[in-house]
């Protein structure tokens, strides 16, 4: 047992991640194509063990729900493997501590997941929805802490990061978390969109959510839109969904500038806030595209997905942040 | 003696109850050009077996707009509200069949406590997920060649929506009505509600996309008309 870094456990973490990043592009791609409910067992599919469903009847919807039950299942077995790994190879017990968290994170979910088609609740995809992306965020986590720059981070001269930008990035982690959170309840309310032109809202600076108003925006709503009716509670949600992502671009924007003044533009954090910046600004073109689309299935399962990165980005500057602030004392 | 007299009173009073019932008739007409139905055929490319039915550029449409060439609007439901519900369990099952991968008739009327038999006509799957406000939810399989399932809706609802997940352009409307009269609009607009009680009624008439209407009618020996005209939104 020891600390150093094993190329192999480091590769497998890596390799897990990656997989819990497409499954979550996976379940967008479900929700986008309004497939949740097509296989309406659990866990079985249409009464066939779900590793035998025939591949023939992987049509329509039940094709995106099916595959992304499959890929879950690849994630769960990766991740009891990493646990058990962790456990027998990495001398720090914290590092076994989050492999148990991890593998008690995924069976969660897969039973969040399969409890929201049993039982067809709606809100459960809220809830599954939250734990993907926190999961995404541990198995990174993970794959930092195994990474030789982590391992050997303790014997090399570090940079402290100020504190101030520390709880800054901390801070805006944190409201993309929250953002994702409105966007799960959005996206399961399974109404289409309340608002569908855009950078106006209904024609207006803030749409007005009177009955009358809400009745006149069902009356108009573009051909092809074929959810259930909106509500003032859906409108008066993306409009807060859009204010947090101005609020949170503005935020992100000021992260690089704020580390090139106190860390140098050489800096490897430095160069993260760039790239997290470029993410942010490739999110709310998505956003936009993804209701000027009329929340084409593609386009919307992009901005999941690089939401999800997002909220990945945040959270790895800040513990590399903290690790460094740290070894340099 | 008396028996004798129960009977002949009971035969008078529901001779006496007919002849104060009456029909109400009508005509549904829409005003002005209706807007353009979506074409199914990019959606329909999920499942070969759907396409596989279709002829290209044959592809089905929504059909929120059926207009006949006498501007006859069809699929909306008129009810008359106010009057005491008999239960509709007595009441013959409405069918829902999934045929070309669509719901058929997409809109349909039941009263509270009438049977829906949904059927798969089709060579493959379905799942039968309804999304009710009032009533219970429920998400079913139906293979091909499958019995045919049957749902019941208790409390009353004025579009009661069944959709396939597996085929997601397909969607169906059951208006759960609480009382027996009731009628759809026909292809040409026409309805009749046969036996109404004579009285002075409240008459509905819901459109899944046009909204909904109201007219005050009285009810007499007879067919009473009313007729209704929708307009684009």
């Amino acid at each position: 047992m020891n600390a150093k870094y094993n190329p192999a456990l480091f590769w497998f973490a890596v390799l897990n991640a990656f997989v819990t990043f497409l499954l979550i592009g996976l379940g967008g791609l479900v929700t986008s194509h309004e497939a949740g409910m097509s296989v309406p067992d659990w866990p079985n599919t249409f009464g066939y063990n779900m590793f035998l469903f025939p591949v023939d009847k992987w049509v329509g919807g039940i094709f995106y729900e099916h595959s992304h039950r499959l890929l879950a299942t690849v994630v769960g077995f990766l991740t009891t493997v990493l646990a058990i790994w962790l456990s027998l190879k990495d001398s720090r017990k914290w590092m076994h501590w989050l492999g148990v968290a991890a593998f008690l994170l995924v069976i969660l979910q897969g039973i969040l997941g399969g409890l929201r088609v049993r039982w067809s609740l709606n809100w459960l995809g809220v809830p599954h929805g939250a734990v993907a992306q926190t999961f995404l965020v541990l198995t990174c986590a993970i794959a930092l802490f195994l990474s030789r720059w982590w391992q050997n981070s303790a014997t090399q001269k570090q940079m402290a990061v100020p504190r101030g930008l520390r709880s800054h990035v901390l801070y805006l982690t944190i409201l993309i978390f929250v953002q994702l959170l409105i966007a799960a309840t959005m996206r399961h309310q399974h109404a289409g969109l309340a608002i569908w032109d855009f950078p106006a809202a209904h024609g207006q600076l803030w749409p007005a959510t009177t009955p009358e108003a809400i009745a006149d925006y069902n009356a108009h709503r573009p051909a092809g839109m074929i959810g259930n009716s909106i509500t003032a509670f859906q409108v008066n949600l993306q409009m807060v969904h859009r204010l947090v992502a101005y609020l949170i671009f503005l935020g992100v924007a000021a992260v690089p500038f704020m580390a090139r003044k106190r860390l140098g533009g050489a800096d490897g954090l430095t160069k993260f806030g760039w790239f997290w910046l470029v993410l942010m600004a490739l999110q709310i073109a998505l956003g936009a595209a993804t209701v000027l689309s009329n929340k084409a299935a593609d386009i919307a399962t992009g901005h999941v997905m690089v939401g999800a990165l997002a909220l990945l980005t945040g959270a790895l500057w800040w513990l590399v942040a903290v690790r460094r602030t740290k070894v340099a004392g | 003696m008396n028996k004798f007299l129960f009977i002949a009173a009971s035969a008078l009073l529901s001779l006496g109850i007919s002849a104060m019932a009456g029909d109400l008739t009508g005509t549904v007409t829409f005003k002005g050009t209706p807007p353009a139905e979506k074409s199914f055929a990019d959606a329909m490319q999920a499942d070969p077996n759907c396409t596989a039915l279709y002829a290209a550029g044959k592809f089905p449409t929504t059909q929120w707009y059926v207009v006949s060439a006498s501007g006859g609007l069809a699929d909306v439901v008129v009810s008359i509200k106010g009057l005491p519900a008999a239960s509709g369990a007595a009441a013959a099952p409405a069918v829902l069949d999934q045929k070309g991968c669509l719901y058929t008739p997409s809109i349909l009327a039941v009263q509270a406590g009438q049977k829906v038999i949904v059927k798969n006509s089709d060579s493959c799957v379905h799942n039968i997920h309804t999304v009710p406000k009032e009533n219970e939810m429920k998400n079913m399989v139906q293979m091909p060649g499958g019995p045919d399932l049957e749902f019941v809706f208790d409390k009353p609802e004025p579009f009661l929506k069944f959709q396939c997940d597996v085929h997601p352009w397909m969607f169906a409307w059951v208006s759960v009505q609480e009382n027996q009269y009731f009628a759809l609009s026909g292809k040409d607009g026409k309805f009749t509600i046969k036996n109404v009680p004579a009285g002075k009624y409240t008459v509905q008439f819901a459109h899944r996309k046009l909204g909904t209407q109201t007219a005050e009618v009285e009810i007499k020996d007879g067919a009473v008309t009313q007729d209704i005209a929708f307009e684009a939104k």
